[in-house]
């Protein structure tokens, strides 16, 4: 492995392999990133943060596809990170996210990385917010963060993004789906892709009528649900125009603290996970609890004494 | 050959270069790859071997799997290389499959392609021989 500053300094000059192996040693933990941390953030420029996230087979791939189309008409450079699930089994992977987006594949000013979730449940994977942060650094703007095909509660992409897109797609359930808790709850804006099946005008007036009534202890705005046909750039226009519009309610203090603050809480517990599992009371502290001698919680507590 | 366990998955891109529309063994080869614990990176049909070289660099694969069925292999796969090559991607392991005449394979293997593997082989020898061959990190 090269050396991880000189990689830095390629990638922040605009060089597409060091950035590349940037972000493999990123996603290995590689020793070094550790200490490059700093200068990497130091390195940003403040790119907009999306988060793409919905349901598998809505069409976010190809909305990103398309979005990215819009930015490049609009003369900026725009990366990509797409997350795909990992096999709890073998740890194996199939990413196929890129083939949506092959049309920029030679464009200079447009870079995807496909990333495995490599264990992680709530879509991203453990490193995607330094990956993004390097896509940062190597001036992209927006950087795109697609999630793995999420459920009803992945909502991790909204603790890391500025703005978190919801797709969904027409019939993909009635009223009550969109009053549940979870996905659509931390939607900035609500995209029905697929706009040109039956329906789908109908599918947005529904969850435009359900997700403004929130109320009670909900402080955000209700978000905007736009409907696009990601095939053929119909609406995409549209939604980029959304999606810029949320930046700057994004950076309101309110927003960045609670982003902050979810950020915060992760990297604690990883920190305090990783410096527990190096203790030496590690290994007879799981066998007390495999052994029910102690419960999961106390053994923790004794582990961050 | 290095028995040493890596601690993490070896990258794979497969691609299908140029016009053939036949990619059942490609994607049989990703799904049985990913069952051996590969990250696999697939493309799609239909890729000149700039496209696929331009998304093996942004991907920084270990392993580039190439799978051609069209008789165009003389063509495609040693541009293949040759752009990797131009890159400074000197150290991906390049291989491809399909239906390729033993005389190629010679002329194939001189031009770069580290391995080429015939109908027949199990998906087990591939994953062995990428386990083998492909580049270690740190």
């Amino acid at each position: 492995m090269a050396d991880l500053a000189e990689l830095l300094r390629g990638a922040v000059a605009g060089e597409r392999l060091p950035l590349a192996r940037l972000l493999t040693a990123i996603e290995n933990d590689a020793p070094g990133i550790r200490e490059l941390l700093p200068g990497l953030f130091a390195a940003g420029r403040g790119a907009h943060l999306v988060g793409i996230t919905g349901p598998p087979g809505s069409g976010k791939s190809t909305l990103v596809n398309a979005l990215a189309a819009e930015w490049r008409r609009r003369g900026r450079r725009v990366g990509v990170v797409a997350v795909d699930p990992s096999s709890p089994n073998t740890g194996g992977a199939i990413m196929g996210d890129r083939i949506r987006m092959m049309e920029h594949v030679a464009d200079p000013d447009v870079f995807v990385r496909s990333m495995a979730s490599r264990g992680e449940l709530g879509g991203l994977a453990a490193s995607t917010w330094i990956a993004a942060a390097a896509l940062d650094a190597a001036g992209y703007d927006p950087v795109l963060v697609e999630t793995v095909g999420a459920g009803q509660s992945e909502v991790e992409i909204a603790g890391l993004a500025e703005t978190t897109v919801v797709v969904e797609m027409p019939e993909a359930g009635d009223e009550v789906q969109a009053i549940k808790a979870g996905l659509l709850e931390v939607a900035d804006l609500v995209i029905v892709n697929k706009g040109d099946r039956p329906n789908a005008d109908r599918a947005a007036r529904q969850l435009r009528a359900m997700l403004s009534s929130a109320g009670g202890r909900v402080a955000r705005q209700p978000p905007r649900v736009l409907v696009t046909t990601a095939t053929t750039q119909e609406g995409v226009a549209a939604a980029a125009d959304a999606i810029e519009a949320h930046r700057s309610a994004a950076r309101e203090p309110l927003h960045a603290r609670d982003r902050a603050t979810h950020q915060l809480r992760r990297a604690l517990g990883e920190l305090a996970a990783r410096r527990a599992a190096s203790s030496s009371e590690w290994e007879s502290t799981v066998e007390q609890v495999a052994s029910r001698q102690v419960d999961p919680l106390t053994a923790a507590e004794r582990l961050l004494r | 050959m290095n028995d040493e366990v890596r601690s993490t998955p070896i990258r794979v891109l497969i691609a299908k270069p140029g016009l053939d529309g036949h990619d059942r063994g490609a994607k049989v080869l990703a799904r049985g790859l990913r069952d051996e614990g590969f990250e696999v990176i697939y493309t799609g049909l239909r890729q000149s071997p700039q496209m696929i070289v331009d998304a093996s660099e942004q991907e920084d694969v270990d392993v580039i799997g190439l799978s051609i069925l069209s008789g165009a292999h003389m063509a495609l796969l040693p541009k293949v290389v040759e752009l990797a090559r131009e890159r400074g991607m000197d150290d991906v392991l390049i291989a491809a499959g399909g239906i390729i005449p033993d005389a190629d394979v010679v002329k194939l293997k001189a031009a770069g392609i580290a391995e080429i593997f015939g109908p027949g082989t199990s998906i087990g020898q591939i994953a062995r021989y990428f386990r083998e061959h492909a580049r270690r990190r740190s």
